[in-house]
């Protein structure tokens, strides 16, 4: 591999790149580059990228399995959509907007940190029954209010989801968690992951570190969500279901468990994917999970596992040219 | 009084449905320690089994059970064969991941193959006694009497045959039983077929009593059960017998109480409270971590 690929650029060249994508973002809102298909499958891109990042942290870098990640989308999605129908409908969507969707992360995370401490007496198996548990809870919980719509689902929601809103949540969901994992304190998420019991007596506050995973990782889960029902104006309990999970599932699996690039790909990959198969119909939910069980037989931490592609790593991870001599 | 009485013989009907696919799920997991999601989907395609064969040769109904029954023994091993048994060294999470993906194979591709539910074909015409007030079916007591007798020979088949003896010490020390001359694939595949035989009972009984079958049965009945074993304690047969029945008699009173959708909302939270006080269920032993 070439050089440049080794070693991340200099920290202008990639804030300048970032710049130059947002702005392309703006460019093709403003003056209708593409027509409403590619934009609509950009932004599911987008969407697929802020969820399996986010539950890359829980299953990836932290090593536990959730399969609660589409209960969190419906938190997400379900309380942005009061936001901006129901209480603040009046207000201009520059503002109320990001206002629904941080609102629809807040709640996901809340539960997300109800969820975190029940992490502390369970583990392994267990922790997938009750994230099971949580899903089904949340999707019948919903059906059963009638503020919301109740099974008939949630009508008449505007479309403030743009091209640029979706980037702007894809860039700061990468960040925050790649800054999260680099950090001294991230290091103790992955540090559950190898050996818990270890970690603890190493000093790592394992309670802390699965509580901040599970928060941020539902949080950006309810960002997705967010975003989500406003794209598609429409949301519905049983869009939520197990079907939705594993679908996020299948990305983390299919880009690799622990690593950023890894989530990228995996979400391009399941986004060309869903959108290929689209005529087979229900076939395609027989294509997905078999390619998620011929990974595991086969690829079993997906094709970037562990690994990380030298951008996403920050600088200071790399020696410097006067120590190596 | 009576009312009451006539809802505890149904919730004695479902919890013995239950009963037989809870004990497929909590067999696995002793043995294997591995939650096997596929079962509730192994469950639902027994009953699609059954539909097929009465559509193609109207056979009585003990036969019906009996070939269903093998049938789904069949594909119980087929999944263990071809999916489980290539991660049975691979870390815990690829194989829950596994039989996740296996379930929703099995799913959705009865679901492709028949998108509207199916009207069963009725297998069995039911007598029904009027006794204090009470109606009791035919099909009722037959259901409980399969379901319990079925049971009683599992209990036997652990606790006195020279398999279940390798099934229990598998589930002891997987390491050690294979150095002692136990032939561990084989018996494991012998726990996957009764599992499944169990759960394809279970198919039959059940599309015989509610005869409306449909893909989504899996999620929504299967995992019922799965739920049933869990509460009773994963790995334990007598516990998810307990649970089962437990089950049943909570879903059938729900409903008599609050309006039928609340069923799932209660019976999901019932998991998640047991879950949190009691984290191994109601019989189940606390697994010790070591170091």
């Amino acid at each position: 591999m070439t050089r440049w690929l080794q070693h991340p650029p200099p920290r202008g060249v990639l804030l300048a790149l970032l710049a130059a994508g947002l702005a392309a973002c703006f460019a093709i809102e403003q003056f209708g580059l593409v027509d409403d298909y590619v934009r609509f499958v950009l932004i599911t891109f987008g969407i697929n990228i802020i969820l399996c990042v986010s539950l890359n942290l829980v299953n990836g870098w932290m090593g536990e399995f959730s399969v609660g990640h589409a209960g969190f989308m419906a938190l997400g999605a379900y309380l942005s959509a009061c936001v901006s129908v129901k209480w603040l409908s009046w207000g201009d969507p520059l503002w109320m907007f990001p206002l629904a969707v941080i609102g629809g992360g807040l709640m996901a995370g809340a539960v997300g940190f109800l969820l975190g401490l029940l992490s502390f007496k369970t583990r392994g198996d267990y922790l997938a029954i009750i994230t099971l548990a949580f899903l089904m809870i949340v999707k019948s919980g919903i059906e059963n209010i009638p503020y919301v719509g109740g099974p008939r689902g949630f009508l008449g929601i505007d479309n403030h989801t743009t091209l640029l809103w979706t980037a702007v949540w894809t860039v700061l969901t990468l960040w925050t968690i790649r800054n999260l994992v680099y950090s001294r304190f991230g290091r103790g998420i992955v540090a559950v992951r190898e050996d818990e019991i270890a970690a603890n007596a190493m000093g790592v506050d394992t309670r802390k570190a699965k509580l901040t995973a599970f928060v941020v990782s539902s949080f950006f889960g309810g960002v997705a969500g967010a975003l989500f029902a406003h794209q598609l104006q429409f949301i519905n309990p049983s869009v939520f279901d197990i079907v939705k999970s594993t679908e996020i599932l299948v990305m983390v699996y299919l880009g690799g468990v622990g690593s950023l690039a890894g989530s990228i790909l995996g979400a391009t990959a399941f986004t060309f994917l869903s959108q290929a198969l689209q005529p087979l119909g229900t076939w395609r939910m027989v294509i997905l999970p078999l390619i998620l069980v011929l990974l595991m037989i086969f690829r079993p931490r997906g094709i970037m596992g562990m690994r990380e592609f030298s951008w996403f790593v920050p600088q200071r991870e790399f020696p410097k040219k006067e120590d190596k001599k | 009084m009576d009312y009451f009485a006539q809802q505890a013989i149904n919730a004695i009907q479902l919890g013995s449905i239950y009963a037989l696919i809870a004990l497929g799920y909590s067999m696995v997991y002793g043995v294997l320690v591995m939650i096997n999601f596929a079962h509730g989907d192994v469950f639902m395609v027994s009953s699609f089994f059954c539909f097929l064969l009465l559509l193609v040769l109207p056979v009585p109904f003990i036969a019906a059970l009996l070939i269903v029954m093998l049938a789904t023994a069949i594909l119980g091993v087929c999944i263990e064969r071809l999916a489980y048994r290539p991660l049975r060294n691979a870390p815990r999470v690829s194989a829950i991941i596994t039989a996740l993906g296996c379930g929703l194979v099995i799913q959705n591709t009865t679901l492709s193959i028949s998108p509207y539910s199916q009207r069963m074909p009725e297998l069995f015409t039911p007598v029904t006694w009027n006794f204090a007030g009470l109606t009791i079916s035919s099909l009722q007591i037959l259901i409980v009497g399969i379901s319990v007798g079925l049971m009683l020979a599992l209990d036997f088949f652990i606790r006195k045959t020279r398999y279940g003896m390798a099934m229990r010490a598998i589930a002891q020390d997987r390491v050690t039983v294979p150095l002692m001359g136990v032939p561990v694939n084989q018996v494991i595949a012998v726990t996957f077929a009764l599992g499944a035989a169990l759960g394809g009972a279970a198919g039959v009984l059940y599309a015989s009593a509610y005869p409306v079958i449909s893909a989504t049965m899996g999620v929504l009945v299967g995992w019922k059960a799965f739920v049933a074993a869990v509460i009773g304690g994963i790995g334990n047969v007598r516990g998810a017998v307990l649970g089962a029945y437990l089950l049943g008699a909570v879903e059938v009173f729900t409903v008599t109480v609050l309006p039928s959708t609340y069923r799932d909302l209660v019976v999901y939270t019932l998991l998640l409270v047991i879950l949190i006080f009691k984290p191994y269920g109601l019989l189940g032993r606390p697994a010790v971590q070591k170091v």
